[in-house]
């Protein structure tokens, strides 16, 4: 068992998309069946694997906002940007950070003007940074959902623990939940149902998501991210609608479990703290979306420690990238897209990272369809 | 330790004595020995071996210098070997031009003109000139090499990209990736362990027994910066015609498909160098694969698509699952995904 080949097995797949046809076919309704995958992760899947275009014309998959490089919008860029600049700091980033555009250019143009941004592959990198240039300032570009919000909390932990003072982390931390909400409260919402996120998942269990059954009446199947996760997922999303069933289902039970991560989430619950509100490239601000570090941990925050000028920046009127995330438009739908919004120069949220929809949809289908 | 200073650059004694003992000792051939600015080739050299010269250059700044299965130095010969090999040239000389960063050890400088010189001497080909300039702390990073290469090609090879035709074979000589894993895992700062070593070799032969097999071939490239993705991509786009590739016929290493799993990397982008991608028509590219495959550089040779009527411009491939995606060229570097 590599865990890997097994979930891309090309016969078991067209098994799988012959039983999602079969219940396809029984639905009877006007228009196609909505489902959102709400991960970045299974967005880059269904487009590496070609997924979307094996499924019956009756499903149509909505590329939700869970990139969480793609929602960062262009005043928190250009705030890491202020910090970046100042004397002594040397920014640490993910990679996929790298591209995306502030108001006044990306990390990388930064970088090429002079700016010490060095790649990371996680925060305790960052630490290890930090702790051989004692006489630097090191900031860590904090961004992600609850997949990356646990290995930062523990690095400023640990930092606190080794007293190493020159640390800190410009916190972009955003949670789910909040953001589901906002999506199933719009008014023109027509997502008949969810695929649940799997990694965020691992950390804070299925049980969360139980109001989106309860409430809103819709299922919600938290999936993998290997093609035969996502259409198994898609295929018990359709039997519950079929059914008439709304549930939270766990298709990613090889590692989600219903409670979550404890550990990851006491670190989580010890070092942050909600925000009243936060601003998301593409959805405007949603209340108690993000997260800053608590009090007790205030001397970590970049925020705290350096001058931000914390501006806001409007979305460029010409986006459509609301109506994108909420199914809405289909990403090619959008007047700017392919235009004045490419990869190369994205004006949007959903062309900035691989893994937004407009990004996947212009790299790996736009031109085939 | 002894290390190169700027005195080494500064025309005088110092850095005579370092070409001298580094360049010369190693590159050591009668056309090189006189050391004026210039070698001097008899014409026949060229014109024995073919009707027209093929001439390229190409600048070598890898990090690491030295890495699991190569260094710059062997990266600088087989690099611009392989660029004049795939126009079906024959590769004949060389010249080398090294910028230095002052610091630099001078037994990693020996180590890799060492190391140049076995590559040269594997493939043939003599190091008849070259430049040396050392510059100050941070004005390069170590070592950078530039080589020209000097062939010939043989009347009757006709190799373009445009050449390419719907049912034409695609083909490489063999599992793709391994460079570029290589050397993003000898960079150590994402501490993983890669058991990956460079695929870096000299194509030359190669693909002489390719055309030697299949003399009507339309096309060869070496799948180098942006990996094989960025060269299918050349090809349909100057041949209008369309690439289709088979997923599963894609030859990868296990270490390289668990390495770029776990980076988020997709292996098509990933550089190659000593790896091809020849287009080859239909009716010969059986006898291309066997010839390859015969080939100490090819054993692991296969057909990995066609080039079609449709779409024309455009790279699609068939994914393992059944489902087609487009594969486009890359805006930058790939970078790792964060989740």
């Amino acid at each position: 068992m590599k865990y890997i080949d097994e979930f891309r097995d090309r016969d078991k797949a067209a098994t799988l998309v012959r039983e999602i046809s079969k219940i396809a076919q029984s639905f009877r309704q006007d228009r196609p069946i909505q489902i959102m995958e709400v991960c970045g992760g299974h967005t880059h899947a269904i487009f590496r694997y070609g997924l979307e275009g094996m499924l019956p014309e009756q499903i149509e998959l909505v590329h939700g906002p869970g990139c969480p490089v793609c929602v960062l919008p262009m005043g928190r860029i250009d705030d890491c940007l202020a910090i970046a600049t100042q004397p002594g700091v040397i920014l640490t980033t993910f990679g996929d950070a790298m591209r995306v555009p502030g108001s006044r250019g990306s990390l990388l143009q930064a970088k090429a003007n002079g700016a010490d941004i060095r790649m990371v592959y996680s925060p305790s990198d960052a630490l290890t940074i930090a702790r051989a240039n004692p006489d630097r300032e090191v900031v860590f570009f904090g961004l992600g959902f609850e997949t990356t919000m646990p290995s930062t909390a523990l690095t400023v932990l640990e930092a606190e623990r080794d007293g190493i003072g020159n640390f800190s982390v410009f916190c972009n931390h955003i949670t789910i939940v909040p953001t589901i909400k906002a999506i199933l409260d719009s008014a023109d919402l027509r997502i008949d149902g969810f695929l649940g996120p799997g990694h965020v998942s691992i950390i804070i269990g299925t049980n969360p998501y139980e109001f989106i059954a309860q409430h809103y009446r819709k299922p919600m199947v938290v999936s993998g991210f290997e093609p035969l996760d996502v259409l198994q997922s898609i295929w018990m999303v359709l039997r519950q609608l079929a059914e008439g069933r709304a549930e939270v289902e766990n298709q990613y039970a090889r590692v989600v479990s219903a409670g979550g991560n404890a550990a990851a989430l006491r670190a989580i619950e010890r070092v942050y703290e909600l925000r009243e509100f936060f601003e998301w490239r593409g959805l405007g601000s949603i209340d108690y979306s993000g997260v800053r570090f608590r009090k007790a941990y205030e001397r970590f925050d970049a925020e705290c420690r350096f001058a931000v000028p914390n501006v806001q920046i409007a979305d460029p009127a010409a986006c459509q990238c609301g109506d994108v995330l909420k199914g809405a438009l289909k990403p090619h739908q959008c007047k700017v897209f392919g235009t004045a919004c490419t990869p190369e120069t994205p004006l949007g949220a959903l062309m900035v990272s691989s893994e937004g929809a407009c990004a996947a949809y212009f790299r790996y289908a736009a031109k085939a369809a | 330790m002894k290390t190169v200073t700027l005195s080494h650059g500064g025309g005088g004694k110092a850095m005579k004595d370092l070409i001298d003992e580094v360049f010369v000792v190693a590159f050591d051939n009668p056309l090189l020995a006189p050391l004026d600015d210039q070698a001097r080739v008899p014409m026949s050299a060229l014109t024995q071996q073919g009707n027209r010269l093929a001439i390229t250059t190409d600048s070598f700044v890898v990090d690491p210098l030295e890495f699991p299965g190569g260094d710059i130095g062997k990266l600088a010969v087989c690099g611009t070997i392989n660029d004049l090999a795939v126009g079906g040239a024959v590769p004949l000389f060389l010249s080398c031009a090294a910028i230095i960063e002052e610091g630099l050890p001078f037994d990693v400088l020996h180590r890799i003109a060492r190391s140049m010189a076995v590559a040269a001497s594997e493939a043939g080909v003599q190091v008849i000139t070259g430049d040396t300039k050392v510059v100050q702390r941070g004005a390069c990073d170590k070592l950078f090499l530039t080589t020209t290469g000097v062939g010939a090609i043989r009347a009757g090879i006709e190799l373009a990209a445009d050449r390419a035709r719907p049912g034409d074979a695609v083909l490489v000589n063999g599992v793709l990736g391994d460079h570029g894993s290589a050397i993003l895992a000898a960079r150590g700062d994402m501490a993983l362990d890669a058991p990956i070593d460079s695929d870096c070799a000299a194509l030359h032969g190669l693909v002489g027994a390719i055309l030697a097999a299949a003399p009507a071939t339309r096309f060869m490239r070496d799948a180098t910066r942006g990996g094989i993705a960025t060269v299918l991509n050349e090809i349909a786009l100057a041949a209008k015609c369309g690439i289709e590739i088979d997923e599963a016929a894609v030859p990868l290493r296990e270490a390289v498909k668990g390495f770029c799993e776990i980076l988020g990397l997709d292996p098509l982008y990933l550089a190659n160098e000593g790896r091809l991608v020849a287009i080859v028509p239909a009716e010969q590219a059986d006898a291309a694969l066997a010839a390859m495959c015969a080939h100490p550089l090819g054993k692991g040779a296969c057909r990995i698509g066609q080039c079609t009527e449709r779409r024309p411009g455009q790279v699609v491939m068939h994914t393992m699952l059944g489902g087609q995606r487009i594969v486009d060229m890359l805006i930058g570097d790939q970078l790792p995904r964060i989740c």
